[in-house]
């Protein structure tokens, strides 16, 4: 047990982190390509039309995994930085840097997607419907993250003033979605109710599955690349970094 | 608890010999709802009927161009330093220096929101719910701010960056102030809306000094 913990922790070095994450990004790479292929596949030719939404509905392969990624995104990130604020390793730092870029892609594919299904069906753009909100507020909460970080020239700083506001963030994220959602229900302004979907059809069911693990991999591979341009720019000065560059 | 009231204290006398730093935030406040009424127009039903919003988002944005100056001149003269390395506990210092913000900030407008609600015609019950709102949304605001403004100490761009961080958190407040309101005119009980506002702010209370200190501690090291 203890020669495992020890051989965790050695990934916590740039250094030893640096080829284990090259070594692993065409593994996710693979996986998100298999899995987007197949989701695809089902998503376009196996899933059955929708009676009532006709074929527009397709898009909710795209959109949902995305919006599921953002918010686990955010998740992950406040995961990382908190334990690199806690045990101060420089790699979880680093992650959690990586990571707000694709969770905010995510939190923006959620939003555009959404408002392309929403035309058609809703006849509007945007509806200020709680999920809608929340999750712009989610797309502001990532923003603030990169723009802080992206102020602070001191890496370290950086690190941990990142880490305190996206715990900040966790602590608030669910006060804003019931806020939100209860905001929604005071006023009714929609009245559409989403979560009165029709029973979904075991195809759609797992194209969007298939479309979730594909994104999430994709999450991953990119992650990975991205923390290794961090290590690589932090970390020039270091002997090793000359080596792994020849 | 010494040290926590010469905190308060001195954060007040030092606003008090530059009065115009406090009144600034205060008409922007009057200002920003009186603009309102102008953009959309004189009708009064339907200004009723955004008033509470319009005061709270004014209210938001008044107590956003206060917090910059929360730590930031403490920070240029050395004194945060100081604090930092006094015996007394830091989370301590900094409740009394939010303490102080929102009284200079937060409770003028609250002493005005009534004045500035009777403009949208709101009747003295509505005023009463508004004011009551205020008082115990208006230290939550200090205190969420106080996280944002040590977070953005010495940064570049702190002022706007610190609008981006803070305003999202922001929002269960608003929902909540100003909902209470709405709750009211429309002839509900506001007491659920204030309840929430009041957990909130104990959340705050207890959570967002500790979450301040940390992150003064990091700006300073």
């Amino acid at each position: 047990m203890r020669q495992s913990i020890v051989q965790w922790f050695r990934f916590a070095s740039p250094q030893s982190f640096y080829p284990l994450a090259g070594r692993m990004i065409p593994w996710f790479w693979a996986a998100a390509i298999v899995f987007g292929i197949a989701g695809l596949w089902i998503s376009f030719f196996v899933a059955p039309t929708d009676a009532q939404q006709g074929e527009g509905y397709r898009i909710i392969f795209v959109h949902v995994p995305a919006s599921w990624m953002s918010m686990f995104i955010y998740l992950v990130m406040a995961f990382w930085a908190g334990l690199g604020l806690a045990l101060n390793t420089r790699v979880s730092a680093m992650m959690a840097q990586a990571l707000a870029p694709t969770g905010a892609l995510m939190a923006t594919l959620s939003l555009v997607t959404g408002s392309l299904w929403g035309k058609p069906m809703w006849g509007a753009w945007w509806v200020w419907d709680a999920r809608l909100t929340s999750e712009l507020i989610l797309l502001f909460l990532f923003l603030g993250f990169m723009a802080l970080q992206a102020a602070i020239d001191d890496p370290r700083r950086a690190d941990k003033a990142g880490a305190i506001l996206a715990l900040v963030g966790v602590v608030n994220i669910p006060i804003i979605y019931f806020s939100v959602k209860w905001w929604n229900t005071l006023h009714q302004g929609s009245t559409i109710n989403l979560n009165k979907a029709p029973s979904m059809a075991q195809t759609m069911l797992w194209g969007m599955l298939l479309m979730a693990l594909a994104f999430w991999m994709y999450s991953i591979a990119v992650a990975l690349m991205r923390v290794r341009a961090i290590i690589l720019e932090r970390e020039r000065n270091t002997e090793w970094v000359k080596h792994a560059l020849e | 608890m010494n040290a926590f009231l010469a905190t308060v204290r001195r954060d007040l006398l030092l606003a008090l010999r530059r009065k115009s730093e406090v009144l600034t935030a205060v008409f922007f406040f009057v200002i920003v709802t009186s603009l309102f009424p102008l953009g959309i127009g004189p009708e009064a039903v339907l200004l009723k009927k955004i008033a509470p919003g319009i005061l709270w988002v004014a209210a938001l944005l008044a107590t956003l161009l206060g917090l910059p100056r929360l730590f930031a001149t403490d920070h240029v003269d050395g004194t945060l330093e100081q604090m930092v390395l006094s015996p007394s506990p830091l989370g301590l210092l900094v409740a009394g220096k939010i303490l102080a913000h929102w009284l200079l900030c937060g409770l003028p407008l609250v002493l005005l929101a009534p004045l500035l609600g009777l403009q949208f015609d709101l009747d003295a019950s509505a005023l009463g719910i508004l004011t009551l709102a205020l008082l115990l949304g208006t230290p939550l605001l200090s205190l969420i701010g106080a996280i944002g403004a040590a977070l953005t100490l010495g940064v570049r761009g702190g002022g706007v960056l610190l609008a981006l961080l803070i305003l999202p958190l922001y929002i269960p407040a608003l929902i909540f102030g100003a909902g209470a309101v709405e709750a009211h005119i429309a002839g509900l009980d506001a007491s659920g809306h204030l309840s929430l506002l009041a957990a909130m702010l104990a959340l705050a209370v207890f959570f967002a000094p500790w979450a301040t200190t940390a992150a003064l501690r990091v700006a300073l090291e």
